[in-house]
């Protein structure tokens, strides 16, 4: 625990031999999470010679080259450019190219720790899950497990911090929320977040034609279904999908 | 034709991997593949083969193998106690299962992952473009005693026996690294400290990571609620405790632990390889040496495709000189009706 370090944000670092991170802040804040998709975004639109892959982490974004194609100095130069001159913190968000309809069972044995986050935010049960599922929540981050999704951001007062103590077992299928955002856990986990939710939705299924359900952006709606719903899902669903619907939105 | 590699026997920590999954990282998935490429590379050279092929990786313990039609097969990295049937084999080089023997390996003598690459391969649809198990993500499996392995065809099934000289790097030491987007949370003291630290390779290691013993903690200087950032293969965590632990081919995308450096991918190898108790040490250049020395894949394979060399029966090359019956002519007249193993008798 001591102050910011003397890097100051946004900045450019290397990365290995074949990678540049762009950090928006030390630690997450709503303005650097905003920061990276905008940013991440932009680059993906400049179309710069031999970046091969971009993505987003909380408050930084990597961007990795092919060595064969460029070098490190061409990347960050151009990567540079976009960077400078532009508040990323306020430019609109990326377009939404898709849409996830992805049925949720809250409270009870489906999200345990509902009331105790419900009262953390100062709302009923009912109008937290209302919130979740009203909120346009993107996907911020994918990653700890594949295609394992942060989504986000709720809002402010949704800002509870995770538990000291961490919660043995939620299983696949969880949706747990602390610091403005959920996670939807693809495999049983050990957790410091609080579950209020869960889908019968898998974000990975290795034996599936399309293994990585989401991508970085997406947008997700969480629709409230019943618990006996939920049960009927679990039961007919397959490939893990849920009764999740994926709706393509056509460019404007 | 086609070849089944049946796997009689497997050790406790046996996989098949190629060179994995690059560039997936925003699916969350790193790119795992073998633990120590180079010896992939070296099997690839040794058989001839076009492209680099699936090995059966071996963490500490081989198996025993047999199969269904004659197959030719690379043994690299980690060096194991080998033979087929009651013959010794050397590590490094090829040699031709035929059905009804049996290929055994034992534990690993030097290094930490010994490699068995059939010159066929595998048969088995990839899973996005890659046939290496990634534990950690739920692909794939560890190899169960009794998997039988469908393979292709090998072009070259007649190539006489090759062998190839490895580079050095089963007994630790000096490993090179570069700095990272986090090695400012160091004071220059710390990093100064770890450069001049002789570690240990802690026995908890797996394909994830290695950690290292030997050191009083590391202590960075976080900021309260450091965002998690991406995390690569080579990367230096300093865990809770502030001990290290490198990362290796199948550690997650995204961590939160303060990471001092980079390990270069050229010495990967050499830190997955170095065995339990090796010391090891680290040497910080310059970003631009490391990218000056750094050789892709395709050049490293054209390098040692050109050293690798025939086997001819040099009494080095021959395992258990002892064992071969150096005298049996100096004995008189009957002998020669004997099994020469016997001559001696």
């Amino acid at each position: 625990m001591s102050a910011e370090p003397a890097l100051p944000v946004p900045s450019l670092s290397p990365f290995g031999l074949t990678s540049i991170v762009v950090r928006f802040a030390w630690t997450t804040s709503d303005m650097a999470t905003r920061a990276v998709q905008n940013f991440k975004y932009a680059v993906d639109q400049s179309n710069i010679l031999g970046i091969v892959e971009t993505a987003t982490a909380l408050a930084s974004v990597i961007i990795s080259f092919d060595r064969a194609i460029t070098t490190r100095a061409a990347v960050s130069q151009q990567v540079q450019q976009v960077l400078d001159g532009t508040d990323w913190t306020i430019t609109p968000p990326p377009p939404v190219r898709r849409i996830w309809h992805i049925p949720v069972a809250f409270g009870g044995d489906y999200g345990p720790q509902l009331d105790q986050v419900a009262q953390m935010i100062g709302r009923t049960p009912d109008q937290a899950v209302a919130e979740i599922a009203q909120t346009d929540l993107r996907v911020l981050s994918i990653g700890f497990a594949p295609g394992q999704p942060y989504v986000g951001l709720l809002d402010p007062h949704w800002n509870i911090p995770r538990q000291t103590e961490l919660t043995p077992h939620v299983p696949a299928g969880a949706l747990v929320v602390a610091i403005r955002q959920l996670v939807l856990f693809t495999n049983p986990s050990v957790t410091g977040w609080r579950q209020v939710g869960y889908c019968a939705f898998r974000p990975f299924v290795a034996e599936r034609t399309n293994p990585f359900a989401l991508e970085l952006g997406d947008l997700m709606k969480f629709q409230v279904v019943s618990h006996t719903d939920m049960a009927q899902i679990e039961a007919t669903a397959e490939n893990g999908l849920g009764g999740a619907r994926c709706e393509s939105v056509s460019p404007q | 034709m086609n070849v089944q590699l049946i796997v009689k026997r497997a050790g406790p920590a046996m996989t098949l991997q190629d060179l994995g999954r690059p560039n997936r990282l925003a699916q969350g998935l790193s790119q795992g593949g073998a633990a120590d490429r180079l010896a992939l590379l070296e099997a690839a050279a040794l058989l001839g083969t076009q492209t680099v092929l699936p090995a059966i990786e071996m963490a500490g313990f081989g198996g025993e193998f047999q199969t269904t039609a004659p197959l030719r097969f690379a043994l690299t990295g980690g060096a194991m106690a080998a033979q087929i049937d009651d013959t010794p084999l050397m590590w490094n080089r090829t040699y031709t299962l035929y059905p009804k023997q049996t290929l055994k390996l034992g534990s690993v003598v030097r290094g930490s992952y010994g490699y068995l690459t059939p010159a066929a391969p595998l048969a088995t649809p990839a899973w996005q473009d890659s046939q290496s198990a990634h534990l950690l993500a739920g692909i794939g499996a560890m190899l169960q005693s009794g998997t039988r392995l469908d393979l292709g065809t090998d072009p070259n099934l007649s190539q006489p026996d090759r062998k190839i000289s490895p580079s050095d790097r089963f007994s630790g030491g000096f490993i090179r690294i570069i700095p990272g987007p986090q090695t400012c949370l160091f004071s220059s003291q710390t990093v100064e400290r770890f450069l001049n630290t002789r570690f240990q390779r802690s026995p908890q290691a797996n394909r994830q990571g290695v950690r290292l013993d030997g050191a009083d903690p590391f202590a960075a200087q976080i900021p309260a609620g450091l965002a998690s950032e991406f995390i690569t293969t080579g990367d230096i965590q300093m865990t809770g405790q502030g001990v290290p632990y490198v990362l290796l081919a199948e550690c997650q995308t995204i961590g939160g632990y303060p990471r001092i450096a980079t390990v270069i991918p050229a010495d990967i190898p050499k830190m997955a390889q170095a065995p339990v108790g090796s010391m090891i040490e680290f040497d910080l250049i310059p970003l631009e040496q490391a990218d000056h020395d750094c050789i892709d894949d395709a050049k490293m394979l054209q390098s040692l495709r050109a050293k690798v060399a025939p086997c001819i029966r040099d009494p080095h090359d021959i395992p258990n000189l002892l064992g071969y019956q150096l005298i049996s002519g100096m004995i008189a007249g009957t002998e020669f009706d004997e099994d020469t193993n016997d001559a001696i008798n």
